[in-house]
């Protein structure tokens, strides 16, 4: 198969206004003769369902909460970038754009990063007139700050909950539609599988997740805007629901997967305390303007923290890393935190955390200012430790946080599917081998409000005059049939052990051996024994309950069936990536001080994989990156 | 620290229901959705039907979960949704009742999972900015004062969770309403809608809840503290928007 990512000629500057205008049009009259299915009411789902329809086409918009608004965005905390440089401290489309690649360690695709930092001024500009109350100077112009090591404050935020904010934006603009009937809105509705024929996506299959009915949906292009697979970890720091099921079922039937490995660990994240845990909670980022991560010296120490004196603290991001210290990336935090852990240097629960400590900065700029900053994340933290960061430091430890990897889509974000296109976080396209902070909101909404809008019109106005194909054709019956027979199967099985348990056992193998760091032993003995716990879940699986009432662990059970199949590709990626990048760290290769070592001979590429049978090897397929405008160079952030 | 659980237990939505006794091994350091899961497990292993409940964040920003524990919204601890509530809020040996949202528009369709889609049909009757993708004017082209942008956030925190609905003897939901009305009527790009939103969203809360004799509990338990004032606001921009539209006496909304 050769991978076309129609990336449009000419400059970088100019590729995205030369497409655009080169794109075909459907005139208005023909607009409402479409109908497109978006499944995903987040960011990505939400703003492209609302545009679609401002444009005159009927939609169908899918999603698997109670409401639209309860998308998992709604989590996100520190903010949006956007090249604006309302701050003039020297920002500007181009840096946001190598800030972007070089922080994705030169492995996402130039053009698409691109057209991101070029729209990403447009998005500020639409949230703003919806009413998003993004945070403001006395003045009354809106306030930027610095995120995730920027030099520059590109930044846009509303207090700690920017996603909440732009989320409700996007799903006021989404309930106008749906006021107007030109968006018919399905909560509660999972997708299961989608219908594909001749190559082409012709509609998925959904359950509705209060009657169990399984039903057909039929349509001219369908959107997948699901979100990422971190839960594949068990624990992360997304929302329970979250899941694969959409853009796995899509792989299965002829998706390409791209860059599985590529997965995000935050750095600074509330350690786990106990066997019963279900989610990981993140603390802001931002926390590491101020806070200095340090471990004691001694393995041995047994002292409380603020009982240690500071010349047997090892202030290791800070001694390893002097230019830039507590800030430097998420990947490296991260690493390094796993590292002094490793030495046994942990404190906490298992020694898995590291002290986040305000004590040197509430010296310096005293509580009150300390409390205006960050008053809430320190709340937050006490409500769920039960101690208080302004007398004891904070204890983090990394944990599983996005997903880089997804579908993989060409220049206008569709699959390898005709008429199935991916957006959000669901594809791989723009954050390369590590995303940058409050770049994933800006992503989103890029897809959702600006780019797939324009680019599927594209699609449609080849398709003029076909019918959508019948929900009782054979291929939608087949597929139909297929669903219900899995589902039959998970509820069959009646074995002994809970939908969590295994799920829990699952995500330890990968956090083990394809989790912060990864070597070519481990990924082959997790390969082995995902598929070993793979063959004991399907017959060793207990769910109680019937398939035609709300039953959350039937819900459960077909997602983590999904993660079961997406856990082993995500090893094969991650085996054959015989590179360091971003996020992706092979023990085998890696500079002498320790730091990731990438090979850009070799393996400067997508890795988009074919599926194949379980248990079979999945097939590899390349696209080859350049970078003509960003010089490769090693990150150094020393 | 063991507990006794008398949870709310009921197959379907037109189903009777009635309250179950569990007993279950807690620690303190588990959220209360945690303990709920252990129970779970527990059931499942045994073969019996574990119970349904609404979660989704874990962070108190969805406004999934939506539990009513002893007979208030969200359980003891002020400012916090039942997913941040934890254990060591409460005691060995105590006795716990925990039951779904109790409220005339929000029908229960299995033990603790309620419908609360009446709240997306008051954001649909007029809760946005009419604006088109693509169409907006520069981001910064209209200053906001601090304090306004700042007031629209309070109100704009607002997580649809329905516990003010649920808390409510009368089951109104005019806190919800209040902070989206005021959310968008404090900020400049709210003015041109003013008038129209504020009368068709109370047109529309009327029609599904109940209403406000001002009880102000909505507000105690409101896991985000989102203030009663909002109701006051409402209500005089409800009343300053039926004398210009001419409707006569504005409707009793509180
Ligand atoms: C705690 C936290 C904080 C974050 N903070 C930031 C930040 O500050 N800045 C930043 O840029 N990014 C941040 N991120 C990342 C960012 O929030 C996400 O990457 C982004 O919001 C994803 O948006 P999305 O629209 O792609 O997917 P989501 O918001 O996850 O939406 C997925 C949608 O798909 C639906 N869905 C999923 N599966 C199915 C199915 N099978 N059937 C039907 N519907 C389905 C869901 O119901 C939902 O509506 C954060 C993430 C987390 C976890
Ligand atoms: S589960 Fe999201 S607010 Fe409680």
């Amino acid at each position: 198969m050769h991978l076309d990512a129609k990336i449009p000629d000419g400059p970088i500057q100019e590729k995205w206004d030369r497409h655009r205008f080169e794109m075909r049009l459907v005139n208005p009259a023909n607009k409402r003769r479409f109908e497109v299915l978006v499944i995903g009411s987040g960011l990505a789902g939400g703003a492209a369902a609302a545009s679609l329809a401002e444009l005159g086409y009927h939609v169908k918009c899918f999603c698997y909460q109670d409401s639209a608004r309860r998308a998992h965005s709604i989590a996100a905390q520190g903010g949006i970038n956007a090249a604006k440089n309302y701050q003039n401290d020297g920002d500007s489309v181009w840096r946001l754009f190598y800030d972007t690649v070089k922080g994705g360690d030169y492995r996402s695709r130039e053009a698409n990063v691109y057209r991101l930092a070029q729209v990403s001024v447009n998005i500020i500009d639409q949230c703003v007139a919806q009413g998003v109350p993004f945070a403001r100077e006395y003045g009354g112009l809106l306030a930027n700050r610095s995120f995730g090591g920027a030099q520059v404050s590109r930044t846009f935020y509303a207090r700690g909950q920017t996603g909440q904010q732009l989320l409700l934006g996007t799903y006021q603009a989404l309930s106008r539609q749906i006021a107007t009937g030109q968006v018919e809105m399905f909560p509660r509705t999972e997708m299961l599988d989608v219908v594909v024929s001749d190559g082409r996506a012709r509609g998925i299959i959904t359950r509705d997740m209060v009657t169990g009915e399984i039903r057909p949906w039929s349509a001219d292009a369908v959107v997948l805007a699901t979100g990422g697979y971190s839960n594949v970890f068990f624990l992360s720091t997304n929302a329970k629901g979250c899941n694969a099921t959409a853009i796995w079922r899509a792989h299965r039937r002829g998706a390409l997967f791209a860059n599985p490995c590529y997965t995000q660990i935050h750095p600074t994240c509330i350690p786990q305390h106990g066997d019963y845990q279900s989610k990981l909670t993140l603390m802001s980022e931002s926390l590491r303007n101020d806070g200095r991560i340090w471990v004691p010296k001694d393995p041995s120490e047994s002292r409380a923290a603020t009982a240690i004196p500071a010349d047997e603290r090892d202030y290791y991001l800070e001694r390893r890393y002097p230019a830039f210290g507590n800030l430097v990336p998420r990947d490296i935090a991260s690493r390094a935190a796993k590292a002094v852990c490793d030495e046994g240097l942990g404190v906490g629960h298992g020694g898995r955390g590291v002290y986040l400590d305000f004590a040197d900065a509430i010296e310096r700029l005293g509580k009150p200012a300390i409390a205006s900053k960050y008053g809430n994340l320190f709340e937050k933290y006490e409500r769920i430790t039960g101690e208080n960061p302004y007398e004891v430091p904070m204890r983090i430890y990394p944990a599983p946080h996005y997903t880089m990897g997804g579908l993989w889509v060409d220049y206008n974000l569709m699959t390898t599917v005709e008429g199935l296109y991916a957006t959000g976080e669901a594809n791989f396209s723009d954050h390369g081998a590590n995303r940058l902070g409050a770049s994933a909101l800006m992503q989103g909404l890029a897809d959702g409000y600006f780019v797939l809008p324009y680019t599927i019109g594209d699609f449609l106005s080849r398709h003029m005059g076909e019918e959508p194909l019948p929900t009782d054709s054979e291929p939608f019956r087949a597929v139909t049939a297929e669903v219900d027979e899995r589902l039959q199967r998970l509820l069959s099985i009646n074995g002994k052990r809970t939908v969590d348990s295994l799920h829990r056992e699952l995500g330890q193998i990968c956090w083990e051996h394809c989790g912060m760091s990864r070597n070519a032993g481990g990924l082959r003995s997790a390969i082995d024994s995902i598929r070993e716990l793979r063959d004991e879940y399907w017959t060793n699986l207990k769910v109680i309950g019937s398939g035609d009432e709300l039953n959350q662990s039937l819900e459960k059970a077909g997602r983590v069936a999904d993660y079961f199949e997406l856990a082993e590709l995500m090893c094969y990626d991650a085996l054959l990536r015989e590179e360091s990048a971003g996020t992706h760290f092979r023990e085998e290769h890696r500079t002498g001080e320790g730091e990731a070592l990438r090979n850009d001979e070799e393996f400067a590429y997508v890795a988009a994989w074919q599926s194949t049978q379980p248990g079979k090897e999945p097939i590899l397929h390349r696209e080859d990156l350049d970078f003509p405008n960003v010089p490769l160079t090693q990150r150094s952030y020393k | 620290m063991r507990l006794e659980l008398r949870i709310w237990r009921q197959p379907r939505r037109d189903a009777d229901g009635d309250f179950a006794t569990y007993h279950v091994d807690a620690s303190p350091d588990m959220s209360f959705l945690e303990m709920l899961d252990v129970l779970n497990e527990t059931l499942t292993e045994a073969g019996d039907d574990p119970v349904a409940f609404e979660h989704d964040c874990r962070e108190g920003i969805c406004g999934s979960c939506s539990l009513m524990i002893n007979g208030r919204a969200h359980g003891p601890e002020p400012g916090t949704a039942t997913c941040q509530l934890h254990m060591r809020k409460f005691r060995d040996g105590d006795v716990i009742r925990i039951e779904p949202w109790r409220s005339a528009a929000f029908p229960v369709l299995k033990d603790l999972v309620v419908d609360r889609s009446d709240f997306d049909k008051i954001i649909q009757a007029g809760g946005y900015i009419s604006i088109n993708t693509g169409s907006a004017p520069d981001a910064n082209l209209i200053p906001v004062p601090k304090r306004s942008a700042d007031l629209a956030m309070d109100a704009a925190e607002c997580i649809g969770c329905g516990a003010c609905v649920a808390q409510c003897p009368n089951g109104a939901a005019q806190l919800f309403t209040a902070a989206k009305v005021s959310h968008l009527a404090l900020l400049p790009q709210g003015q041109a809608e003013r008038d129209q939103r504020v009368l068709r969203m109370v047109a529309e809360m009327e029609r599904a809840f109940g209403s406000c004799t001002n009880y102000g509990e909505c507000e105690v338990v409101c896991p985000k503290g989102i203030s009663i004032e909002f109701i006051a606001r409402m209500n005089r921009d409800y009343l300053k928007a039926s004398l210009r539209a001419g409707s006569g006496r504005p409707k009793g909304s509180g």
